[in-house]
């Protein structure tokens, strides 16, 4: 641990390929924030470098300098040994540097290929055949089925990153930059993602993959540097990862990142994913009839969609089932059509014995049905409208906050401020716009409005998803304290690591069924991966 | 290894501060494109000879320097007040109503069919209601095809509107030649509306009552949409119509609604322009003022206290600039040209503050 190397002696020497992409005492500063502080690294061909560190530690910054969308206040960026200058997306597509953002930066109402096809110059004819033989190669390289003519739009957000990596990779592929790539994915699909990564390393690509798992780090790394505060705190060169197991890596970055492993173990089993069971030490009592019955639940998709496929479960209070699933086999409709926002085409749903397959929002909202979507900015909240009005979002003409209709906003930004103390949100203010908030704080105004009155049932969508360490924790706290107050809760996450962590039983969704429900338990993670490919039927 | 704290503190009071900051950069935004129209304008006027100063003055005096003039930008203000309102409610809820001349003339027909065949048998006050009643329904009802076809089937208003304008006017037109047409005259227009039958005078000038309506109606509104939960709840359809989904607003049957207030309203103005000035339709007449209105609403930000102080100036504009363009000789139509400067730069100077934004914020 003590030989850690500092980063500047280690790049350079310890490799032979010489470097594709460099950056050189990179500075760059943002009104409050010194985001990255003198960051020397280097990529190689043919090896996957993984830039690891908390949010905030500035990897994010430096992957907008490289891809042309920032430029730095101090320092030179070299590729191929010259130093340049990236302008643009645009030159740094033509310097072969091909990104994927953690968000997904495609046109909804276009499709794949016409996504795909958007790069071409101006003045040239967009021709659908070169485009589609493009298209074929890079779903066979990189293993994945999508109708080209879909809409992106109505793709899952696992299926429009995969999009997005072809739209990196469609001009050719020497440096490929991966921002967070597996938080969408499930592990066949993080496997799937090794492989492809594998294989354009051995391609001589250089890959870029910027995580905050510690897992992953050590299963596709070639070498690893951490960041932290916008420095690079230490560096681990191919030779020596190689020659260590995953616990030693493991320990050598959290004391790269941390300090010391005593005074943040908290953070530290967050970012090892390997958390104890937060919800291991209750039995639910099943002897009850169910809070929440689902029968033969059956929904329409437009094309692009999964519907659902006869869906049945039931849920007790104070239990907390696990959906997961490759994205886009049906959990969106699920979460949906339990919310009340989805209509349904067959089946019912009963809760608490009464049935209430036909009411919208709203009558279920009374019914005590909650649901924190994965669309934070899309749907959860409007960007424009204030903290305070995000709040209430939901219960607008409600008592007492509206009184015969009119607002009260003396009350409503009482209650706003009351929220943001009680849940911690960090805002300048109950007024400032909610699209100004960091994607942690947007997830507390989000928890604080479903779960502040009597929630009964809550579906959480991907409710970790974009989050740092800290607002992971608080989000999984947020669910484990719900279940014990004897709220029924449904996760849907692609993150397996997280519903063993929280959930007593996980349901498998595959193409729209439910594959299969299983004890959370020994073992669980083989059944759930079996039950993801549609390999054993219940 | 040691660490520095990179982030600096925050002022004491960031909000005030950039609340101030707010308003100065609101009204500048709205400045500058006025400015630099009159500037530009004046220089059109230079190169074709004219005094823009003499042109500007009598913009000024006849406008708004005159009694008379006064009184005429006044009267002018009401209908161009209500369409306001009405783009108002439709804006707000993200819905483009740009059919507002089609519904605000077949209003102004249907005002003028039905307030001299009432007026002989009812008082009237009741006439007058009824007529605007009348016309606000009817301007809703043809408001209905663009609002269930976006409702139900997602097909974009801004074409349907238009287009139900288009049909809106020439159907307004065939009301007035084959159906209302006052058989006593040649020329063919409706019947009249005698001045002693129509909207009262105010005091003793010549402004009517319906100026005092379109104030009435716009503050309303804006109440309606700032302090409801019916505005609240309009605004987030316009603002996020998944969110609107989301949080179980009924999204379609809102955006009916919407039509038809924001139809209803333009209606309105039809209506009394109708009883409060002409008190007949002529056979093709159409002020086209709904066109007009739009870029006001965007200039006033969707604001309606904003919108009464941008009504205001252009209809001085327009009643200045009438008899200024006779006097001074250029077309009539060179207040069009102000307008369309006016537009041009506030469209340059919205994408200079977005790039400033940009560039602080990034």
């Amino acid at each position: 641990m003590s030989e850690i190397e500092p980063p500047a002696m280690s790049s350079g020497i310890s490799h032979a390929a010489p470097p594709v992409v460099a950056v050189r005492q990179v500075t760059k500063r943002f009104p409050g924030v010194l985001a990255n502080d003198r960051i020397s690294l280097e990529f190689r061909a043919g090896e996957v470098h993984v830039l690891l560190g908390e949010n905030g530690a500035g990897k994010s910054t430096l992957i907008g300098i490289l891809a042309g969308m920032q430029q730095p206040d101090e320092g030179e960026v070299l590729v191929d040994g010259r130093a340049v200058t990236i302008g643009s997306p645009r030159e740094s597509l033509e310097y072969g540097i091909g990104t994927v953002f953690q968000h997904v930066l495609l046109v909804p109402s276009l499709s794949v290929i016409e996504n795909l096809m958007l790069g071409g110059n101006w003045w040239q004819r967009l021709s659908r055949g070169p485009a589609l033989a493009r298209f074929r190669e890079l779903s066979a390289l990189l293993g994945v089925t999508i109708d080209p003519d879909a809409e992106v739009g109505r793709l899952s957000l696992g299926e429009q990153q995969q999009v997005e990596i072809m739209r990196a990779l469609w001009r050719g592929e020497k440096v490929l930059i991966l921002d967070e790539p597996t938080s969408m994915l499930t592990p066949q699909g993080v496997h799937d993602l090794g492989q492809v990564m594998r294989r354009l390393r051995d391609k001589g690509v250089a890959l870029i993959l910027i995580t905050h798992k510690l897992m992953e780090a050590y299963e596709f790394g070639d070498r690893i540097s951490v960041l932290r505060l916008g420095r690079v705190v230490g560096d681990i060169p191919p030779e020596r990862l190689r020659s260590m197991s995953e616990a030693e890596t493991t320990e050598a970055v959290i004391e790269m990142m941390f300090g010391s492993t005593a005074e943040h173990a908290r953070d530290a089993e967050t970012l090892v994913g390997r958390g104890r069971p937060v919800h291991r030490d209750r039995t639910v009592d099943r002897s009850a009839p169910p809070l929440l019955a689902v029968r033969d639940l059956e929904t329409e998709a437009t094309r692009g969609e999964c519907p659902l496929r006869h869906v049945s479960f039931d849920l007790w209070p104070g239990e907390v089932l696990g959906i997961a699933g490759v994205d886009g086999n049906g959990q969106k409709h699920l979460a949906e059509v339990l919310a009340g926002q989805r209509a349904v085409a067959a089946g019912r749903i009963d809760l608490a014995g009464m049935d209430v397959t036909d009411d919208g929002v709203p009558a279920r909202r009374r019914h005590g049905v909650r649901y924190v979507t994965d669309e934070r900015l899309g749907e959860g909240t409007v960007g424009i409208f204030s903290v305070a009005t995000n709040l209430v979002l939901k219960e607008i003409g409600t008592e007492p906050l509206w009184r015969r209709g009119w607002s009260d906003w003396g009350r409503i930004h009482e209650h706003a401020r009351d929220q943001i103390e009680r849940n911690d949100i960090r805002t300048p203010s109950e007024k400032t716009p909610v699209a100004r908030l960091s994607g942690g704080n947007i997830q507390k105004v989000l928890l604080a409005r479903e779960l502040n009155t009597d929630a009964r049932v809550a579906v959480f969508n991907k409710p970790t998803y974009g989050l740092d360490l800290q607002n992971t924790r608080i989000a999984h706290e947020r669910i484990v304290t719900s279940a014990d107050r004897g709220v029924a809760v449904v996760v849907v996450s692609t993150d397996l690591d997280e519903l063993i962590q929280v959930s007593d039983r996980i349901g498998v969704m595959f193409q729209g069924r439910l594959a299969g429900i299983v004890e959370n338990g020994p073992d669980v993670e083989r059944r759930v991966g079996l039950l993801m490919t549609g390999a054993e039927a219940a | 290894m040691s660490i520095e704290t990179k982030v600096d503190s925050l002022p004491g009071d960031p909000f005030r501060g950039e609340r101030a900051r707010e308003i100065q950069a609101a009204i500048l935004r709205v400045l500058i494109p006025i400015l630099a129209a009159l500037v530009i304008g004046g220089l059109i006027l230079l190169i074709l000879g004219k005094n823009p100063l003499e042109y500007y003055g009598y913009v000024l005096r006849r406008g708004l320097l005159t009694w008379g003039g006064l009184q005429e930008t006044f009267t002018r203000m009401a209908p161009l007040l209500l369409i306001s309102a009405g783009l108002i409610v439709a804006f707000r809820a993200g819905i483009w109503n740009l059919g507002c001349d089609g519904q605000f003339l077949l209003a102004a027909v249907i005002s003028a069919a039905v307030g001299p065949a009432l007026i002989d048998v009812l008082p009237r006050g009741i006439t007058l209601v009824a007529c605007m009643v009348v016309s606000v329904l009817v301007a809703a009802l043809w408001s209905l095809i663009p609002a269930i076809l976006k409702s139900r089937y997602g097909i974009n208003e801004i074409i349907t509107s238009l287009m139900m304008s288009f049909l809106g006017i020439s159907f307004a037109n065939v009301l007035v030649k084959l159906f209302f047409a006052d058989p006593g005259t040649t020329v063919p227009q409706t019947r009249d509306l005698a001045v002693v039958d129509r909207l009262p005078r105010l005091f003793d000038t010549t402004i009517h009552a319906g100026l005092l309506i379109a104030l009435a109606v716009v503050i309303l509104v804006h109440l309606m949409m700032t302090r409801t939960a019916f505005g609240l709840k309009l605004q987030v359809v316009g603002a996020n119509p998944a969110a609107a989904i989301h949080a179980g607003l009924n999204v379609g049957w809102l955006t009916i609604l919407t039509f038809a207030i924001s139809a209803g309203l333009i209606g309105l103005g039809g209506s009394i322009e109708i009883l409060g000035v002409w008190g007949n339709v002529r056979a093709d007449w159409n002020p086209a003022f709904g066109l007009l209105v739009v870029p006001l609403v965007f200039l006033a930000r969707f604001n309606g206290y904003a919108v009464i102080g941008f009504t205001l100036f252009f209809s001085a504009l327009m009643i200045g600039g009438d008899s200024a363009a006779r006097r001074v000789g250029v077309p009539s139509d060179f207040v069009l040209v102000l307008v369309a400067l006016v537009l041009i730069f506030l469209a340059v100077v919205e994408y200079l503050d977005h790039l400033r934004r940009k560039r602080t914020t990034a």
